[in-house]
């Protein structure tokens, strides 16, 4: 059914007509053009589509497109500000915290939430908020060394 | 050298005949479109492996080339693919320090047929140990020009002219100076180097290794990175396939008039490729959920468990190698005698990255933006699947999210292109997950089966060594046994009349993860008879100076309590070598009795690879490695029945998380006398084994099957003493 939803992306008003139950991975994606957010199982097992909603990690390949009605979406190219790289960002490149690179983004928005909710996480804390993240590269340990990083310096 | 280097030369006559001297082919038109610059081509003769490439656009037996441009910049041309190994990184920052231009001023092009010099693929941690000499001796040749070119231009003698950041200065008036650009500027010079020059070049380089930021990052961590999957091109449709529940079954029946029906669906039904489109994916997908397609499958009992006497009764005819001595002599020569099976399931590549493919026609010529490592053979499919000639077949690889030897098939690619000539529209093709779990070319299911014999002083005197399905990489000799012999059954690839029900391949190190298991557990099992500290067993046994060097820094770093295994430790030990690289690893496991789950806490790992070009991004490789062999070991096995693959995700197929992280310590091992080896895959290999002798060490019991999961385990316990 089209509708009209309105919500906030990368701090910028976005007004769709369209089916409210499309979901959010793909229109943004394809209507949107924004490809930073990666598809990786489509079921929310493997966290490569996560976005903030609200400030919150969010799998987008489990988000109808209506959930986000009037509420803020960050995706991976709405992190940095402008031209300047979150901390998150110069941690995981400066510390090669990546391979492939294609779980990055959803490492990062996933990092970024969790630091949202727990600014100076333990370790363990890390270890716990990235599980459900899959990296197949097995760049594991730079990512919870770069997270930390990060969160001692914001 | 093929070029006539040694004579001064007019730098702005470009000399043809020379070039067309050094091959036969004519090279006009190629040249024509190089424009300005400076070119320096390498071929490296047999290393090439280059094919009949007839008809193309560009010289099919370069192998690499550079640029400098007239804005100084320069541009590497590459075949290989950057799919996370860091081999953009590492190439660039070879051809930066031997050409003396800054590391930013570096461009990689990699992949893209139309641009780069023919190239196999990219596998088998080669990048580096073949295609780098290349690439270091044509930026060496071209400073050499440049040096030249500046001597003339600052009217000083050649031999006083430096070169630093890009600019040529003279050694004693650092005032007398010329930039690259500005001696590139409108001007075409090319030189060729031969292979001969590449091998007398490598030895000249005193190459130092350092760790730079990797030139990828910046476009990864901001999402502008490209994929296959991010393509977008006007009136593009995403295309989704009706897939068989079974590589065994035949279609009997299809309608797809339902998905037909809905708006903006184009079905394609095409020499047995079964399509539904739509401008949306999401449209395409309930498109696909509306075709209605009917399957025979024939019955089969073929399983996860029965794989393995399959594969032995299959593969009947071995192939003998490394055979020294003669076994029945070792036997006799032998006090101790151990015979054991050790059998290892089937492994997805399940990179995060499902193969993917955008392709395009206009005006009878294809462009294919793929997710691949192989895209010069993807091309030579593409054209034969569309009836074009090769150079009208476009193949650009942008970055490859995840291969680990996964991604050389191509079949996505070939789906693309015909449903882009079939539909007249650009057209995608992502797989799902599933397609991708079901279509995976898995590491095989292997069994090996190992006889062997140490004599009363703890020296091996037999090694009779039987593997099926897993082909002999990793399995030659890294020990001294006199009386030895490899036989081989089938390979890693399958083959012609595989034994598979589904295909299989080359996965990060083929068959080296699973030789080594077995082979590095049964060392371990016979310095455990002999009541010998496994560190001291292995050392006695080998007289390899590198992978002495490499037990000797691992035991050091990790604090090897010596003793007998089991000694209620939990360390255990596994090395051997792949793609000229040597590597030790230790580990120290948990083991709990009760669940029989595995926790490793630590695992310590001293790799020898030569002269290191970029020290923080092998070990980058070295702990992916780690980690990733960490799935195959404990938890990753795909169950099927016959064809059908019954793991399609990551809910029942686990790969490593962090919670399963150790943690990980790496040390490279000097060596500069070596040049640079493999460094993508050599730490994944001893994985299995490392863990299995830990888990000895804890507990007392032997693991023979990979991976080693909690139900494995507590079979192993209750067995324990009996």
């Amino acid at each position: 059914m089209r509708e009209t939803i309105e919500f906030t992306l990368n701090g910028e008003p976005v007004s769709l007509d369209t089916d409210g139950d499309r979901i959010l991975l793909w229109v943004l994606r394809t209507d949107l053009e924004l490809t930073g957010t990666k598809y990786g199982c489509g079921i929310g097992l493997c966290g490569s589509c996560t976005v903030l909603v609200d400030g919150e990690a969010e799998r987008s390949c489990a988000l109808p497109l209506r959930a986000v009605r009037g509420r803020e979406v960050v995706t991976i190219e709405g992190l940095a500000g402008g031209e300047v790289l979150h901390p998150l960002q110069e941690e995981f490149a400066e510390r090669g915290a990546l391979q492939c690179g294609y779980c990055t983004p959803g490492m990062l928005m996933n990092a970024a939430g969790l630091l949202n909710g727990n600014p100076h996480p333990s370790r363990e804390e890390i270890v716990d908020g990235m599980e459900g993240n899959l990296c197949r590269c097995g760049a594991h340990k730079r990512i919870i060394e770069a997270i930390d990083a990060a969160s001692k310096r914001m | 050298m093929t070029d006539n280097t040694t004579r001064d030369f007019d730098p702005v006559d470009f000399e043809l005949s020379s070039w067309s001297e050094a091959f036969p082919f004519d090279r006009r038109d190629f040249l024509k479109t190089l424009g300005a610059g400076i070119f320096v081509f390498v071929t490296l003769g047999d290393l090439a492996v280059a094919g009949e490439q007839g008809g193309r656009s560009y010289p099919d037996d370069i192998n690499a080339y550079l640029r400098i441009g007239e804005d100084g910049r320069v541009t590497i041309f590459s075949g290989k693919i950057e799919m996370g190994q860091g081999v953009m990184t590492s190439l660039a920052q070879m051809a930066a320090e031997d050409l003396q231009v800054p590391f930013g001023a570096i461009d990689m092009v990699m992949g893209d047929t139309d641009q780069c010099p023919w190239d196999m693929g990219t596998f088998g941690s080669m990048s580096t140990r073949f295609f780098g000499p290349a690439l270091r001796a044509a930026a060496a040749e071209a400073r050499e020009v440049l040096l030249g070119l500046a001597a003339e231009h600052l009217e000083a003698p050649r031999n006083r002219m430096r070169a630093h950041e890009g600019v040529a200065y003279m050694d004693s008036d650092r005032s007398k100076r010329v930039t690259y650009a500005e001696l590139t500027r409108g001007r075409q010079i090319t030189r060729v180097l031969g292979e001969e020059a590449v091998q007398k070049s490598v030895a000249e380089f005193t190459v130092m290794g350092k760790s730079f930021t990797r030139l990828d990052a910046t476009e990864k961590v901001t999402g502008s990175a490209e994929f296959a999957g991010d393509i977008r091109l006007p009136g593009m449709l995403y295309a989704k396939m009706v897939r068989p529940p079974s590589h065994d079954a035949t279609l009997r029946t299809v309608d797809t008039s339902a998905a037909a029906a809905m708006p903006g669906i184009t079905v394609v039904e095409d020499d047995g490729l079964i399509a539904v489109l739509h401008e949306d994916p999401e449209m395409a997908e309930q498109a696909l959920g509306r075709v209605r397609a009917d399957w025979d499958r024939p019955e089969s009992d073929l399983d996860e468990e029965s794989i393995f006497d399959h594969l032995v009764n299959e593969y009947t005819d071995g192939r003998a190698s490394d055979v020294r001595g003669d076994l029945a002599r070792g036997e006799q020569e032998s006090s101790m005698l151990f015979e054991e099976t050790y059998l290892d399931g089937y492994v997805a590549h399940a990179p995060m990255e499902p193969h993917t493919s955008t392709a395009q026609i206009e005006n009878g010529k294809a462009t294919v933006w793929a997710s691949t490592q192989t895209p010069f053979p993807d091309q030579s499919q593409v054209a034969r699947a569309l009836g074009f000639s090769e150079e009208d077949v476009r193949i650009i690889t942008p970055y490859v999210g995840g291969g680990f030897g996964g991604k050389t098939g191509g079949l996505q690619n070939i789906e693309a292109a015909k449903l882009a000539q079939v539909t007249g529209r650009p057209v995608q093709v992502a797989w799902s997950r599933a397609e991708e779990f079901f279509y995976d070319s898995f590491r095989p299911a292997s069994v090996i089966k190992i006889k062997s014999g140490v004599d009363g002083n703890g020296r091996i005197h037999l090694w009779d060594y039987h593997v099926y399905a897993a082909g002999t990489r990793g399995a030659d000799q890294h020990y001294d046994a006199p009386h030895n012999s490899i036989t081989s059954y089938g390979g890693w690839m399958g083959g012609g009349a595989s034994p598979h029900p589904f295909a299989v391949g080359a996965w990060r190190a083929p068959g080296a993860n699973t030789n080594i298991f077995a082979k590095e557990s049964q060392i371990d099992i016979m310095a455990a008879a002999l009541k010998v500290d496994p560190l001291e067993f292995r050392l006695k046994n080998t007289s390899d100076e590198r992978l002495i060097g490499v037990l000797k820094v691992v035991a050091d770093a990790f604090g090897w309590q010596a003793g007998a295994a089991p000694g209620g430790r939990g360390q255990g030990l596994a090395c051997g070598l792949d793609a000229g690289t040597y590597v030790a690893h230790m580990a120290e496991v948990e083991v709990d009795e009760r669940t029989g789950a595995i926790k490793v806490n630590r695992i310590v790992c001293a790799q020898d690879m030569g002269v290191v070009v970029n020290p923080d991004g092998a070990k980058m490789q070295m702990e992916g490695c780690i980690t990733m062999g960490l799935g195959y070991t404990l938890t990753e096995d795909i169950r099927f029945r016959g064809g059908e693959v019954l793991d399609l995700n990551f809910d029942t197929y686990e790969i490593p998380r962090f919670s399963g992280l150790p943690e990980i310590e790496t040390i490279l091992v000097k060596n500069d006398l070596v040049t640079p080896q493999g460094g993508g895959e050599p730490a994944i290999i001893s994985i299995g084994a490392l863990v299995a002798n830990a888990i000895f060490d804890a507990v007392g019991v032997r693991l023979f099957q990979l991976p080693m999961t909690p139900a494995r385990v507590r079979d192993a316990l209750a067995r324990r003493g009996e």
